[in-house]
């Protein structure tokens, strides 16, 4: 049985990007890129092709396709992908895009799903790592009208069915649904594979189809954001921080233990 | 009604209202006053004896409850088919899940179900000018958004320990409105086929007083073996950063942070832990937190009340032995 595994990969500010150097532009409600950082795909994002990789590992006949909705940057997030081991890239590229909100992306990237069609599975990230918002694959999954099991830490494709470890607070529960479905998987699965040199170089020949909203049959005009972002800012924490002196550790130690008793903490 | 607030009514799985759900009413009365409207909790599950009560007691006007053995366990195809009724019978404004793995998937779904605008992991939800604005942390908690709704309801997920219940008054007068399941057996597409539970010893990570953490700093399983002495002696619990669970250091049960549990002990002891945003993002409301790292200009101090440079092979057990000969002292007087 041959398999079409989709996988959604967005590109985000590396989000290991130290504190120090993270800005905000409060006017245009954008982040800064940190000068010298490269964006990366978003972790999650590569978890899941990790997933697809491991599902066509156990079955063989699986083919993987990629695809991103944003600007022509982004086909640096798909390249990465396609030297992980993923087949084709699909890149959605429409400046009339360039401010959609999740809902919007969600619409966008479920038309494309369809023109992909057959497919079987769907894999996002549980979020992207810019916004943290975790949205867009129930979302999918609803107006693909396809079952959905979020946050998983394992995924198989067994009979017909997906068969997923889902992440509880105090474990997991392993799901089954038919297909096709979407998963959203987390970092619980394990680390994504490191693509080898050999495989870069052959991705870098692998082409890239690239749509506008019109390829897809939508009407950018009579796509309408659900929500406005308002402001964006950096929070102050202020924090008075003692650094505990002493000339031994155990100095230290015994005046950290006179602060927590003075402060009534143990 | 058009100002109503509807809470997802989150439960155990012992079929008791989860804390989430009193945070989330506690949030619901406060804005019902701007708003003008009244707060329905939607308590859905089986087997709930008590719960209305409960949810009256913690600030519901009306509870909207579904008995019905078909919802014993956590299905979200079973859920959002009951949600998504409701909300079109009742047509709030505005409706309030936890962030937790059922609201994570319940809110996209139910709004993707409704057409409507959803925002994750609130901190604030608040009516200005009459509209409903969203204060939400991002980018790893670096910073914080606001956001406002072109459609409603809105659907806010809020996140654990953001909100204050109120304060739980028996003698406070409400409805309790008996609603059918109703559920299409046929759109429950997904099967649970097993649960595996991470029992954790002691105390909860969640209600604990004090949390002892490590991180990749421990540079090994070892490092954890000590902490778990020093939680004990404190009566506490141990955390861990993701960098230590994905090595497989420490259960991911104990993951703290962004991806893993919010706490709000009095006392947070982080040892070899950075201050990545994304760790900071489960502790943010942690008032007193010691850290114990060797780099003097780890992020983890900023947010410090307490920072102690040095390496914590030397902090750690001389800590253990002095907080035992403490305690010693005091069981002894
Ligand atoms: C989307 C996303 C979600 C995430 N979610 C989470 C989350 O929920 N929780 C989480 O924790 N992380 C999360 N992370 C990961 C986060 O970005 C950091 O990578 C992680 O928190 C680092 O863990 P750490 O502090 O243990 O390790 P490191 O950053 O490697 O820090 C180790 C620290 O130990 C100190 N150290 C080393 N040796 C010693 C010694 N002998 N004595 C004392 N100190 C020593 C070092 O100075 C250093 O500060 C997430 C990341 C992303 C991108
Ligand atoms: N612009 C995008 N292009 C491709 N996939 C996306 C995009 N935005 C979101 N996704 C997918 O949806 C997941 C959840 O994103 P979000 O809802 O934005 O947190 C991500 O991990 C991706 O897999």
């Amino acid at each position: 049985m041959s398999l079409h595994i989709i996988c959604c990969v967005k590109q985000v500010p590396d989000p290991e990007t130290p504190a120090s150097q993270f800005r905000v532009d409060e006017a245009a409600k954008k982040v800064i890129p940190a000068p010298g950082i490269a964006p990366v795909p978003s972790q999650f994002d590569t978890i899941g092709v990790e997933a697809a990789l491991r599902i066509r590992d156990a079955l063989g006949d699986v083919k993987i396709t990629v695809l991103s909705l944003g600007p022509e940057s982004f086909r640096d997030a798909i390249k990465h992908c396609l030297a992980m081991g993923a087949d084709e890239g699909v890149l959605i590229n429409d400046p009339a895009l360039a401010e959609a909100d999740h809902w919007v992306t969600a619409q966008a990237l479920a038309a494309a799903i369809q023109k992909l069609a057959p497919y079987d599975l769907v894999i996002t990230g549980r979020q992207a790592v810019d916004w943290d918002m975790g949205v867009v694959g129930p979302t999918l999954a609803e107006l693909l009208g396809i079952p959905c099991i979020t946050i998983v830490k394992d995924v198989k494709v067994q009979d017909g069915k997906v068969v997923a470890e889902r992440v509880l607070l105090d474990g997991f529960e392993t799901v089954e649904a038919p297909l096709p479905a979407v998963v959203t998987v987390s970092n619980e699965l394990g680390e994504p594979r490191y693509p080898q040199l050999r495989q870069i170089m052959m991705a870098a020949r692998k082409q890239v189809t690239v749509w506008t909203a019109a390829d897809l049959g939508l009407d950018p005009s009579q796509l309408k954001n659900r929500v406005n972002i308002e402001a964006l800012y950096v929070p102050q924490t202020k924090v008075e921080t003692e650094f505990i002196e002493g000339d031994t550790v155990e100095e230290k130690v015994d005046r950290l233990l006179q602060r927590l008793r003075e402060a009534k903490l143990i | 009604m058009a100002n109503d607030i509807l809470v997802f009514g989150e439960l155990t799985e012992e079929g008791r209202l989860a804390p989430i759900t009193f945070e989330l009413l506690g949030a619901a009365r406060r804005l019902s006053q701007p708003l003008g409207g009244r707060v329905l909790c939607a308590v859905l599950g089986a087997g709930l004896d008590g719960q209305s009560r409960e949810a009256i007691a913690q600030g519901a006007d009306v509870v909207l409850l579904a008995d019905d053995p078909l919802l014993q366990e956590y299905q979200g195809d079973a859920l959002v088919q009951v949600l998504e009724r409701l909300v079109r019978e009742k047509a709030p404004a505005l409706i309030l899940l936890g962030q937790t793995m059922v609201g994570r998937e319940l809110g996209p779904r139910l709004a993707a179900r409704l057409g409507t605008a959803v925002t994750m992991d609130a901190i604030d939800v608040a009516v200005q000018d009459g509209r409903i604005v969203v204060t939400r942390p991002c980018y790893g908690g670096n910073a914080h958004a606001k956001y406002s709704f072109n459609t409603s309801p809105a659907v806010v997920t809020l996140r654990a320990k953001s909100q204050e219940p109120i304060e739980r008054d028996e003698s406070r007068q409400g409805e309790v409105e008996r609603v059918q399941a109703s559920i299409d057996a046929g759109a429950v597409r997904t099967r649970v086929l097993g649960r595996v539970k991470q029992k954790a010893e002691g105390v909860r990570l969640e209600d604990a007083r004090i949390v002892v953490a490590g991180g990749r700093g421990l540079g090994g399983p070892e490092g954890f073996q000590m902490l778990e002495e020093l939680a004990e002696l404190l009566g506490g619990a141990v955390g861990a950063s993701r960098a230590a669970c994905d090595l497989g250091w420490y259960p991911v049960s104990a993951q703290v942070g962004l991806t893993g549990k919010v706490v709000t002990p009095d006392l947070y002891i982080a040892v070899g832990i950075s201050g990545a945003s994304q760790h900071m993002a489960g502790i943010s409301q942690v008032k007193n937190i010691v850290a114990i790292n060797k780099d003097p200009e780890a992020n983890i101090f900023k947010a410090s009340r307490w920072a102690v440079v040095a390496d914590w092979k030397e902090v750690v057990p001389l800590l253990i032995k002095k907080v035992r000969e403490m305690k010693e002292a005091e069981a002894r007087r």
